[in-house]
């Protein structure tokens, strides 16, 4: 029989864990789970961080990625380097080397990264892997000089180390960031790659430069399609449908505000002062009464009377998301895919549990797409490009749950479509749902799956009409030809029979054919005229044999700004087409 | 758009009314129309059975055949094609098969995809779709079918300057050219007394083999199953021009009541050919469902009923031209029977059951519909 084991014992074992610890042991939580993904995680921290930071500071940004190989096997150098607001010196240890600190976690705003563990965790992984802590350059303005650091961070206590702090004389950015680590990682090109997520980026982010050197020292660039930021998101207050139990009750024992019923009409959106009293009186708590008294208890009849149905709480303001747009979100496709038909769809903003929410939708079809894949699909989150799990995310299920059959394309039973064709989704929400913690996956929520939906059909109906139409004008080529091979043979008939040369009768067959496959094709689309397809200003139709002709001058110009060929999937694996992107 | 109906004067001849058709044509081009022609029907539903006349009569019901519609364009095109053919025909003065016009028409189009007729069985319907437009016949068109049929019995006729005497033919029989006109056949004399038309060419031959017909004083013609339509023709003018009954003896199934059917009211698709085929004094001899329970055949003999053959029976069944009581009683009779039976089956009782017995008794008794 087992030796029995007191609870004295028991304790000697028991500690606190530190997150690092905790880090180190659940690195799959953070996405660093292969050799691959670390480097992509590493690279779409940095590239998410830059973003946020140039635009909170109303700075187009021009971010640069470089990729090298270190010494040693499996050992990457990453680089990113920002043209954003800089970093004030003191703070800059505690962003990089201190997971869960930032200023996203606590505010209820459109961002790209939401719980401040990104950055900190590559140097952390880094830092795991390697041995050599992430090095820092940063300059917040032309009148202050630039520095460099690196940031240790120690394991056990989460707490960040400065070292080697240096004043740097002359750095070529008047303000920016650079941010340098050397990670275990792989690097391979193609599907879940850092091109392809940089291209997503590029799609995405029509307003940043963005400039690329893989480890081969290859170059890719991206200009900005359009001048001007994203309209900054602004912060909103939680509303009362989206908060939970726990969060309700942490809200109520550290608000600023004395009695319970301001608490609720000063902290949460959409609750009147009027409504804030009768919720505290429904759940049985005296109005006046200290937040911070309120037991667990009556917080729980606060929460459902909240969540109740009776109560009439109106959904939360939605000036606070900012969504691509429906011109920048055309620019960005055209400038990442060489495609024949762009549409895109804005939908206006819709609340999932309490929480705002908008989407958008972009396809593009035909050109150089491959006609013989299934539909790839580019899914984002507040702009950030979601390259894993695929198959689970609510983005994917809403694409497939459209009949694309309706607008001219095959799809197989609970598939994707097939053909020449990029579903691009973009969720912008003051807090993304995401199904894990690596933030590669929508959870499925239905307002946020019927959105999207609605959002695709509407930009499938306008692809629909063009596909169509194109179908049309081939098929109406094919008649005419039909009519005039037939017509020879009548003509050549007709002569026979009647001993006469038919010139005129040939001639005449001739025109009719020609006016009757065009007035059959103008009769068929009186549903939808061309002009007004063309003058809808959420499509863009490019004229393949135009383009190639534009294509050919602009590489005389400037080779360097030619957006590469989208990645070609080489990896791609029949058995898994859900988790195709 | 409603134009016309495109008619043809029945009274030019056929060379005329093909350039009729053929001006018509170049009219319409000029007139912006789009070129076509009026097919009449040769559907069920375009014939009606004259209870006066007993014969099967085409309606007026035209189909439009259209160059500017794909799914009638090549048809259209093959419909001039062929016109362009009998056209050649009647100039040179020749008369060819319907299977040498298809050969002069074919050929491939110019895109060198597709030829103007990609078989046999694309240009006959083709043809007859003319006949009926132009309102005439495949031989005033100078055309003829592949030649089926034979015919022994007590009877000289003139073929092409020949005189043949049908009761010398040895075991074949003198086989029925595809045009039997006056132009061609002229009957000189006979000594018969009816005429038997027999489905099958084995029984025919049985037949020959045993002299019935010398016995019997009877012309015995065989039509190798649904007769063409030159026995049809020479049928029709020897019961009017020898004033002679006649015997139409088939397999007890519903194609055997069909053939007789056709042989006495004419057919659904030749229905404008009735009047000078069909020959509504014809006789259903046998086999009749009812036959082998009075001669007394064995089961072992006869054949189970098909789903084909059930439903072609219902079919036949609602025919207005099937609707006597007789006929009706003789198919009902089977389709409960459940069985059919050919007439090899009376073979059964002996080989010379049928020439000795069958039919000099069925003829004796009037036992027939």
């Amino acid at each position: 029989m087992a030796k029995r084991v007191t609870a004295e014992t028991l304790s000697r074992r028991q500690r606190e864990i530190s997150v690092s610890e905790f880090f180190a042991k659940n690195r799959h939580l953070l996405g660093f789970d292969s050799l691959r993904k670390a480097l992509l995680t590493t690279v779409k921290e940095a590239v998410d961080n830059s973003l946020d930071a140039c635009e909170e500071a109303g700075i187009l940004p021009e971010i640069r990625v470089e990729l090298d190989a270190a010494e040693g096997d499996n050992r990457y150098v990453v680089r990113v380097t920002d043209n954003g607001p800089g970093i004030v010196e003191a703070q800059a240890p505690r962003i990089f080397g201190q997971l869960l600190y930032g200023s996203k976690f606590h505010s209820l705003k459109q961002s790209r990264g939401q719980q401040g563990i990104g950055i900190s965790a590559a140097a952390m992984y880094g830092q795991l892997t390697t041995g050599k802590p992430v090095s820092i350059v940063s300059r917040t303005g032309p009148r202050s000089s630039a520095y460099s650091m690196q940031v240790v961070i120690d394991t056990n206590t989460n707490k960040p180390k400065a070292v080697g702090k240096k004043k740097l004389d002359d750095w070529d950015l008047d303000h920016g960031t650079r941010v340098e680590l050397e990670l275990e990682a792989q690097y391979m090109k193609g599907r879940q790659s850092v091109e392809e997520f940089l291209h997503q980026v590029a799609v995405a982010n029509p307003h940043a430069t963005l400039h690329y050197r893989d480890p081969h020292g290859a170059e890719t660039d991206y200009v900005r399609g359009v001048q001007s930021n994203p309209v900054a998101p602004s912060e909103i207050k939680p509303h009362p449908h989206g908060v939970e139990l726990g969060v309700l009750m942490k809200m109520l024992q550290s608000t600023r505000h004395a009695t319970i019923s301001q608490c609720l009409s000063r902290d949460f959106s959409r609750v009147s002062p009027q409504m804030a009293v009768g919720l505290a009186k429904r759940a049985g708590i005296d109005p006046k009464a200290r937040p911070n008294t309120v037991v667990r208890k009556a917080a729980d009849k606060l929460y459902q009377a909240l969540n109740d149905s009776a109560t009439r709480i109106r959904p939360p303001s939605t000036d606070c998301l900012s969504p691509i747009g429906v011109q920048e979100l055309l620019a960005g496709l055209t400038r990442g895919i060489r495609a024949e038909f762009y549409g895109v769809e804005t939908r206006r903003p819709a609340v999932y549990r309490g929480n705002p929410f908008q989407v958008e939708v972009g396809l593009a079809w035909g050109g150089d797409l491959p006609a013989d894949d299934l539909a790839k699909v580019l899914r984002f989150a507040n702009r950030v490009p979601l390259q894993y799990l695929a198959g689970s995310c609510c983005i994917t299920k809403a694409v497939m749950d459209v009949s694309w059959r309706n607008y001219g394309l095959t799809q197989s039973r609970g598939a994707l479509p097939s053909g020449p064709l990029i579903v691009l989704v973009h969720l912008a929400s003051v807090w993304v749902p995401f199904s894990s913690e690596s933030k590669v996956a929508v959870a499925d929520y239905d307002e946020i799956r019927k959105e999207i939906k609605l959002a695709v059909q509407t930009c499938g109906r306008r692809l629909g009409q063009y596909v169509k139409r194109k179908a049309r004008a081939r098929s109406e080529a094919r008649r005419r030809e039909v009519f005039n091979l037939y017509i020879e043979e009548v003509v050549n008939s007709v002569e026979a029979i009647t001993g006469k040369d038919q010139k005129l009768f040939r001639d005449r067959l001739l025109a009719i054919s020609r006016r009757k496959t065009e007035l059959a094709g103008m009769l068929e689309e009186q549903d939808v005229s061309t002009d007004e397809l063309e003058a809808c200003e959420n499509v863009l139709v490019v004229d393949p044999n135009a383009e190639a002709l534009v294509a050919e001058d602009a590489e005389a110009v400037a080779t360097e700004h030619l957006p590469p060929p989208l990645p070609v999937e080489a990896e791609r694996d029949p058995g898994s087409q859900l988790e195709l992107v | 758009m409603t134009s016309d109906r495109l008619k043809i004067p029945a009274s030019l001849d056929a060379k005329a009314k093909i350039e009729f058709l053929a001006k018509k044509t170049i009219a319409m081009a000029r007139r912006e129309v789009d070129p076509y022609v009026d097919i009449p029907s040769r559907t069920l539903s375009n014939v009606t059975f004259s209870k006066r006349r007993k014969i099967i009569e085409m309606g007026d019901a035209t189909q439009r055949r259209s160059l500017f519609n794909l799914n009638q364009a090549r048809k259209y095109m093959q419909t001039l094609l062929v016109a362009r053919g009998c056209t050649q025909l009647l100039d040179e003065q020749k008369t060819t098969s319907i299977r040498d016009l298809y050969y002069m028409s074919k050929h491939t189009l110019a895109d060198g995809k597709e030829n103007t007729f990609e078989g046999q069985e694309e240009s006959d319907p083709i043809i007859e779709d003319l006949e009926v437009t132009l309102g005439a016949l495949r031989e005033e068109l100078h055309l003829f079918a592949a030649k089926r049929g034979s015919v022994v019995g007590p009877l000289t006729l003139v073929d092409a300057g020949d005189v043949i005497d049908l009761s010398r033919m040895g075991s074949g029989g003198w086989s029925v050219p595809g045009i039997v006109e006056p132009e061609t056949i002229r009957f000189v004399g006979h000594g018969a007394k009816f005429i038997l038309l027999v489905e099958k060419e084995a029984v025919w031959a049985r037949l020959n083999e045993d002299k019935f017909w010398k016995r019997h004083n009877c012309i015995l013609v065989t039509g190798q199953g649904q007769p063409p339509r030159g026995v049809r023709r020479l049928l029709y003018r020897m019961v009017h021009e020898l004033d002679l009954p006649l015997y139409v003896f088939v397999d007890n199934d519903p194609w055997g009541y069909y053939i007789h059917s056709v042989v006495k009211q004419g057919s659904i698709g030749l229905a404008f050919e009735s009047k000078r085929m069909a020959v509504p004094k014809a006789r259903f001899i046998g086999l009749s469902s009812f036959d082998p329970a009075a001669y007394d055949l064995s089961e072992d003999v006869s054949i189970r009923l098909n789903d084909q053959d059930r439903s072609r029976a219902k079919e036949i069944l609602n025919y207005e031209w099937f609707k006597a009581r007789a006929w009706q009683k003789e198919i009902k009779n089977m389709l409960s029977a459940g069985v059919k039976w050919e007439l090899e089956a009376l073979s059964s009782k002996g080989l010379s059951f049928v020439t000795e017995e069958f039919l000099p008794k069925k003829i004796a008794d009037r036992d027939w519909i």
